[in-house]
């Protein structure tokens, strides 16, 4: 309510300070508690990501047989031994291992966005713009791609390819790109397409339209521009559904191969040891709680920053 | 209305087509076949099972079989338990698995909206804190985690729940509740916007200026409205406790067709795989379509023609 | 939905019970008392407000939209309120009910005597019912007034039935008569149409069918054909007058454009950034403004006794900071006959000529100067 009261009464030229979108949408994102607390881990995420090697005296497929015999092949406990997170059942460090695990979600993250954003847009922009047939298409295709549910796809997928050279490339992680990307760009297809209809209509496209721009940079330099911020909203949201898929699919066995393991691997195997040493499947199950929670209270930040006509809006 | 309706079944057949086109050419495209095993069976055993299921028909035949038989309701042989037909394998498995979906559904709808409205009616307050609370977690533990999670919790520590099979409703709580986690963290944040949005809307203003009660306002004025942007992912959703599923399943031992589904997919157990992705893509599309049906229902601005 | 059933059940079982037997309260039975007390209806005013102070706690600080506002309204008047956009007209009537949305808004100091009750002592329950019952209210925006999701039918009979406890029926009925009063042709058919199936125009009237529902005895009618085209304006006007005229009900037509207000009213409240800076009868404030602000509003308007081509003149500038509003004439900055005394000191509402024409001025050279 208080939006539109103080859009009602409060009279125009009040704060007339020339202050630009952006820097008026960062202001608002940071005065966001829960959205600077999701920022903040997202960017712990990444730099443990980058640096995470450095940061842990084990590689993630090194085994520590000296514990393991102390222990007499029972999963060591967390801060003992030397190993803060304690090990699996094999001996791995966890922390080592959930920090590898980073590094993979964090290169879903990444990686399938880069797919949705350089498939997406385009696909979206031209079926926006272009109408008839494209659109057509566009729509036919997201036809299928919504009738065919996305992890049964995605392991079809994974499966068929698992032994070529393809689902071997990058530890077996580029079959998993491909796949949660084929599923994702759909998405953000149709929400640029949306995007474009509703300003294709506007008076400032036709005035482009009437000294002559040409297609492409009407779309490119006008259009884009002012779909920006739904995109960035779905960009972001999109990242924990891609990394919630990742580690669904290793938690089913399919993608990244061993020796590396995601998060998912990770708890699949801590799920065989729960009774006994429930570390093993505790420690994964927060890492993957933080990555996801990060990145989507970030993303709802930047929803209320960015559109305050959507503040309160979750 | 029932002219769109059968249009939109009609165009359920072209994408059921195109995904099952999909799907059997990424079967068949990969190297290996069903009868891939650690020690490899003798050439001439597989050529003989090749024989025996016609696989070594091109590809092309080996669809149009398939197809001409599953349109004669006959979903072909099991490749891997071969005492069975896929029919048996549905036959038995689908009872659990519309039970455990329908039953996560619903929890998620009629968890999920009153969660939604009660924390946008009372923001900032208790009981709001208390449904984002509910929806934080729905959100940061996928499926599988909290499957494990309450097996840990009520199975092995209080022993309120045996730990998995599909025997009474004491062995459908937990799986339907780790199902609808996520789904009703969705639709309760969906929900709680949405009812924000309308509270600041003009009709709301008129209905108070018309001296109505608070209750009125919110059930017969703000509710109705607040539900058509949630009943847009309420397809999404189902597509959702689709998958899901069978992750499930498989967690709690759930004699479901989605347990068979995962094992089938690993076995290139090719009648199996197609049976049920067809079952899922079908089931998802229906659901749209009630969906879209239901969006006509609550919003009269939709009228399809 | 079944939740929604339940609901329109108790509405309707308690609504058909006699009006007085509705009232079960301490505070309702207090209040009926004193609606039905008609012998001193003649000596007072239907509404007196005096001093109204409405204030928004913001973020920023505390907004003062409406600031120490009084004016009253006779049985059956047209008074119209008068001034540009957010000079706190709006809130005005919106505190009238107390529907300032709270937060940020809230009433903080003033009465509000409607027939004889301060609005202001009665309970949230006997507020609600004084709404749609006693003062009908006519919002801007037709399109988005209406709930999309209602039949217009049940958007009409609906307070129809809280409030004069009608039965579902006999509320439909009446609903019918009101559309077709307000000019809708078939208005049984229409009945059962949604807001969408009807143009802007048709949806005031809808409105206007909802805001008289009940028989009101005040209609408020916050800029009713803003949003309308010029030529439709017309014709709601002449609507809200004909009904108003033929309900006895009295009418605070709140608008930017001092012409509707000429033709539609009896008396004119000019407000500047949260205060009245001059009311009058709408003949004395058009032959005899008394504020700089109000000739402003009179230039900007078209005229047909001036040659074509000539330039409408609009105020210059833009209205004061409500944050923290001057202890100055709040008009000064953008006041052509702005003079030092005006910008150390606010002048009071004071009499001029006619013996209710005030003014907030500290007056002109043309027009003598006051202090």
């Amino acid at each position: 309510m208080a939006t539109r009261t103080q859009a009602l009464e409060v009279p125009a030229g009040l704060d007339a300070k020339p202050t630009s979108l952006w820097r008026d949408a960062f202001g608002r994102l940071v005065r966001n508690r829960m959205a600077v607390v999701g920022g903040v881990i997202v960017l712990i995420l990444v730099f443990l990501a980058i640096f995470g090697p450095f940061l842990t005296p084990y590689p993630y497929s090194a085994i520590d047989y000296k514990a393991m015999a102390a222990t007499g092949g029972i999963p060591v406990p967390p801060l003992s031994m030397g190993h803060l997170f304690g090990t699996d059942n094999l001996g791995h460090d966890l922390f080592s291992r959930i920090l590898d695990g980073a590094r993979i979600s964090m290169t879903v993250a990444l990686v399938v966005q880069v797919v949705v954003i350089f498939i997406g847009i385009p696909m979206g922009a031209a079926a926006g713009w272009f109408g008839g047939r494209m659109d057509n298409l566009l729509m036919r295709i997201t036809d299928v791609v919504y009738a065919f549910p996305d992890l049964l796809f995605i392991i079809l997928l994974s499966i068929s390819f698992k032994d070529t050279w393809f689902g071997g490339a990058v530890d077996g992680l580029l079959l998993v790109f491909v796949a949660i990307g084929i599923v994702s760009w759909v998405t953000m297809a149709r929400l640029v397409r949306g995007q474009i209809l509703s300003l294709k209509e506007t008076e400032y496209v036709e005035a482009a339209r009437a000294i002559g721009v040409s297609d492409f940079r009407i779309v490119s330099r006008h259009l884009l521009p002012n779909a920006i911020g739904p995109v960035i909203v779905a960009i972001t949201l999109g990242i924990p559904s891609a990394i919630l898929a990742e580690s669904t699919l290793a938690f089913l066995g399919i993608g990244v191969n061993p020796p590396r393991a995601s998060w998912g691997t990770l708890i699949n195997d801590g799920s065989l040891w729960m009774s006994s040493t429930p570390h093993m499947l505790v420690f994964p199950a927060i890492a993957i709680a933080l990555a996801l929670l990060s990145f989507t209270f970030l993303g709802d930040g930047l929803r209320d920053a960015l559109d305050p006509k959507l503040k309160g809006k979750q | 209305m029932t002219a769109y309706i059968i249009r939109r079944v009609l165009w359920l057949i072209p994408v059921l087509f195109v995904v099952s086109v999909i799907t059997f050419a990424l079967m068949h495209s990969a190297p290996g076949g069903p009868w891939q095993r650690e020690k490899p069976l003798p050439a001439a055993t597989v050529a003989l099972l090749d024989e025996k299921y016609k696989l070594d028909q091109p590809v092309i035949v080996q669809y149009l079989t398939w197809a001409g038989n599953m349109l004669t309701g006959d979903l072909g042989p099991s490749y891997k338990y071969r005492s069975r037909d896929v029919n048996d394998m549905v036959a038995s498995g689908i009872g659990p698995t519309l039970q455990l979906g329908v039953m996560a559904f619903l929890l998620s709808v009629l968890v999920g909206i009153p969660l939604g409205v009660i924390a946008a009616l009372r923001q900032n307050k208790v009981p709001d804190y208390l449904a984002t609370g509910i929806s934080v977690i729905g959100i940061a533990t996928p499926s599988f985690v909290l499957a494990f999670l309450l097996v840990l919790i009520f199975a092995s520590g209080l022993h309120w729940f045996p730990t998995g099979g599909w025997r009474g409703p004491e062995t459908w709580v937990m799986p339907t509740v780790a199902l609808a986690a996520f789904p009703i963290a969705q639709i309760a944040r969906y929900t709680r916007a949405s009812m924000l949005e309308v509270t600041r809307k003009d009709y709301v203003r008129t209905a108070q200026s018309k001296g109505l009660k608070e209750r009125s306002i919110v059930v017969v004025h703000m509710i109705r409205n607040a539900l058509i942007p949630v009943v847009t992912i309420l397809g999404p959703i189902f597509a959702g406790l689709v998958t899901g599923s069978f992750i499930i399943e498989t967690i709690y031992s759930i004699p479901g067709i989605g347990k068979f589904y995962v094992n089938s997919i690993g076995q290139r157990d090719y009648g199996v795989i197609m049976a049920m992705t067809m079952l899922y893509a079908a089931a998802v599309a229906v659901m749209n379509l009630v969906v879209d049906i239901g969006y006509a229902y609550i919003d009269p601005r939709i009228r399809y023609s | 939905m079944t939740v929604t059933d339940d609901d329109r059940r108790t509405d309707a079982a308690v609504t058909e019970l006699p009006d007085h037997v509705q009232v079960a309260t301490e505070e309702g039975r207090r209040l009926a008392q004193q609606l039905s007390d008609a012998d001193t209806r003649h000596a007072r005013k239907l509404l007196e407000v005096r001093n109204l102070t409405t204030h928004f706690f913001t973020k920023e600080g505390v907004v003062h939209a409406v600031d120490d506002v009084s004016f009253e309204i006779d049985y059956g008047e047209t008074l119209g309120l008068v001034g540009e956009s957010g000079c706190g007209k709006s809130v005005t009537a919106l505190s009238l009910t107390r529907l300032v949305p709270n937060p940020p808004g809230r009433i903080v100091r003033g009465e509000i005597i409607f027939d004889g009750i301060d609005l202001m002592k009665l309970s949230e329950e006997e507020m609600r019912l004084l709404r749609g019952k006693k003062i009908g209210f006519i919002f801007q925006d037709p399109m988005t007034s209406l709930n999309p999701t209602l039949t217009i039918g049940y958007q009409i009979a609906e307070s129809a039935r809280i409030h004069m406890g009608l039965s579902r029926k006999v509320a439909d009925d009446r609903a019918v008569e009101l559309l077709s009063k307000v000019g809708i042709p078939r208005s049984r058919e229409r009945m059962r149409d949604y807001p969408h199936q009807f143009s802007g125009g048709m949806r005031q009237r809808v409105m206007i069918a909802i805001a008289l529902a009940c028989d009101p005895m005040l209609l408020l009618a916050d800029e009713p054909t803003t949003a309308l085209d010029v030529t439709i304006q017309a014709q709601i006007l002449d609507l809200i007058r004909s009904l108003s005229e033929e309900f006895g009900t009295a009418v605070i037509l709140i608008t930017h454009d001092l012409g509707i207000a000429a033709g539609m009213c009896n008396r004119v409240n000019v407000m500047y950034a949260g205060r009245i800076v001059e009311t009058a009868l709408v003949d004395d404030i058009f032959e005899r403004p008394r504020m700089p602000y109000t000739w402003g509003l009179m230039d900007s308007l078209p005229r047909l006794d001036e040659e074509r081509g000539a330039r409408l003149r609009t105020i210059e500038g833009m209205p004061p900071d409500l944050l923290s509003p001057p202890d100055a004439c709040r008009f000064a900055p953008r006041c052509d006959y702005v003079r030092d005394v005006c910008r150390e000191d606010e002048p009071e509402l004071t009499r001029r000529d006619e013996e209710r024409h005030l003014a907030r001025c500290w007056g002109t050279e043309a027009e003598g100067w006051i202090k």
